[in-house]
């Protein structure tokens, strides 16, 4: 299970060095900037959809490895969306924070995926042990914040999208199923991992 | 889903020796010819050594019996506008038929076929007719102009056209006093082109542009057959697109198979989709921001991840002593 863990940990960093490389070679386009902020971007979303889709994978197979990764798979798509953020603080705007006021204002996406990423940090910084115990029943309960999040990121995405729905029908797709398997009738059909001692910390972090 | 399947005169992209790798050898060939002929260049080769890195691509009849007497640099742009490289130019690309990435155009383009192509004018003329590229072009001189490009996304380059005044082919076809308008189609061909296959899609296939008469008639307007002293690469419009260099890029249409002069202003491909964010003029403007998005500013390609190369945008794309008077009295707020 460790190495299941590492493996997951490595293929999530493997996007990254990629899109660095390409770019350290010059083999990102003449605007290498936006090239890494729609790739951190989309990967962030594909993440997301990845962590959501882990404990349905679970209930489906009644293999553990996937609650094993829901943690990490949950911050590595906050990381993305960090990375995201930065590329379009750094390499779109160029540290010019005057004109972050006007994008603000002119640009509703901006503030709707900032909003989702603030939810993410929320996520991000209560998702040890000790938050865990901490908020005790309160933590489950903000960790619905992810749906919010979901949801907020496709409206982001939904509105920069100028002439294809294609990609974007495809990513709110996949949303609204992993969504309707929350549902709990659905969600019991699915059938449960039956608690065994010792176990029950898997099925309480379950988002 | 797009399934595929491999015909067997189907020769795989890494089976064919690189057009780079082919004109490297042409180089090399003309290389050795040229140690002896350097005093003697002629016209046609100053393009070839302007253009050194420049992949040279088909060279149609109808192209290289006009280098000769092309007249290199016949409008340039400002000190400050260096030439965008070419890679970067025809790697990054919006030419939404092929799909909505920047590179996809690159990626697909060359499923389009261009030769033969053929161009119909239609409409409010007196001599329509379907002509080839060679008889669009007729007796005119193919000139050089280096234009900037303001893409309505905020982001510019400096490209070398070749082409030959719209105005030139307009008079030939002689409208009639009912010509108010020119509308331009692209080609029509989903089995190419992939982003016509899309089921999600929100343009309405053909694409089509319009200008209205004395834009079109204007000698800045541009119909263009060529860059960097080539033809035009598929992703670039190939065979013929037009280039009107004070409008958002997306008014320079591409691969154009027909054009009609018409009475009325026509329906044009982004205003149809979203009124509030296309106008029909679509004038580079920094005081009418796009409703998503700041025009104030560009970004200058290509540029890095230290800097990003920004700019402040020029009314008209700072075209506006030659065609500010055609917009007099206009509202430009309210025609944008």
């Amino acid at each position: 299970m460790r190495l299941w863990r590492c493996a997951v940990f490595v293929a999530a960093l493997l996007p990254f060095l990629w899109w660095a490389g390409q770019v350290a070679m010059g083999q990102a386009g003449p605007e290498p900037g936006q090239y890494l902020l729609l790739n951190f971007g989309q990967c962030a979303l594909i993440l997301l959809l990845l962590t959501l889709s882990l404990t349905p994978l679970m209930k489906l197979t009644r293999w553990k490895g996937f609650a094993l990764i829901r943690r990490q798979m949950g911050l590595w798509t906050f990381s993305y969306g960090v990375l995201h953020l930065t590329s379009y603080l750094l390499f779109i705007l160029g540290l010019d924070f005057s004109a972050l006021g006007e994008d603000l204002q002119r640009r509703p996406y901006i503030i709707v995926g900032f909003a989702a990423l603030l939810m993410l940090l929320a996520l991000a910084v209560t998702s040890n042990q000790y938050s865990m115990k901490r908020l005790g029943k309160r933590w489950k309960f903000l960790h619905r914040l992810v749906y919010i999040a979901l949801i907020l990121v496709l409206l982001h995405f939904f509105w920069v999208v100028r002439a294809d729905m294609t990609q974007w029908s495809g990513y709110a797709l996949a949303g609204i199923v992993l969504m309707l398997l929350r549902i709990p009738a659905i969600s019991r059909a699915l059938g449960r991992v039956r608690p065994r001692k010792g176990h029950a910390k898997v099925s309480a972090s379950r988002v | 889903m797009l399934i595929k399947t491999r015909k067997p005169h189907y020769i795989g992209e890494n089976e064919v020796t690189s057009e780079s790798v082919y004109h490297a050898r042409r180089h090399f060939m003309a290389g050795v010819a040229g140690l002896g002929m350097a005093a003697a260049l002629p016209r046609s080769a100053w393009a070839a050594s302007q253009y050194d890195e420049v992949e040279q691509g088909t060279r149609p009849e109808w192209f290289a019996s006009r280098l000769d007497k092309t007249k290199w640099k016949a409008v340039t742009a400002g000190e400050n506008d260096k030439l965008t490289p070419f890679n970067d130019a025809t790697h990054y690309n919006n030419f939404f038929e092929f799909g909505t990435g920047k590179d996809d155009p690159y990626k697909h383009a060359s499923e389009m076929t261009t030769e033969p192509w053929t161009i119909e004018i239609d409409g409010e003329v007196a001599k329509p007719g379907t002509l080839d590229v060679n008889q669009l072009l007729g007796e005119q001189q193919l000139e050089e102009r280096i234009y900037r490009l303001r893409c309505v996304e905020a982001w510019s380059m400096v490209i070398p056209w070749m082409g030959v005044p719209l105005s030139a082919l307009l008079k030939r076809v002689e409208p009639t006093s009912d010509a108010k308008y020119v509308r331009f189609q692209t080609l029509m061909r989903p089995e190419e082109m992939p982003g016509q296959r899309s089921r999600f899609g929100l343009i309405n296939w053909p694409y089509q542009e319009g200008l209205r008469m004395d834009e079109a008639m204007h000698p800045l307007t541009l119909l263009s057959v060529g860059m960097y002293g080539r033809v035009l690469p598929n992703q670039n419009g190939a065979p013929v697109r037009l280039v009107v260099p004070w409008k958002y890029g997306f008014k320079s249409i591409k691969s154009i198979v027909r054009i009609s002069l018409v009475k009325e202003q026509p329906p044009t491909a982004w205003p149809t989709i979203n009124a509030n964010e296309y106008g029909f003029y679509s004038n580079v403007n920094p005081d009418v921001n796009h409703p998503r998005w700041s025009q104030a500013r560009e970004r200058r390609l290509p540029n890095s991840l230290f800097s990003t190369n920004m700019i402040d945008t020029q009314m008209f794309n700072g075209y506006g002593d030659e065609v500010a008077s055609l917009y007099k009295g206009m509202d430009l707020r309210k025609y944008f």
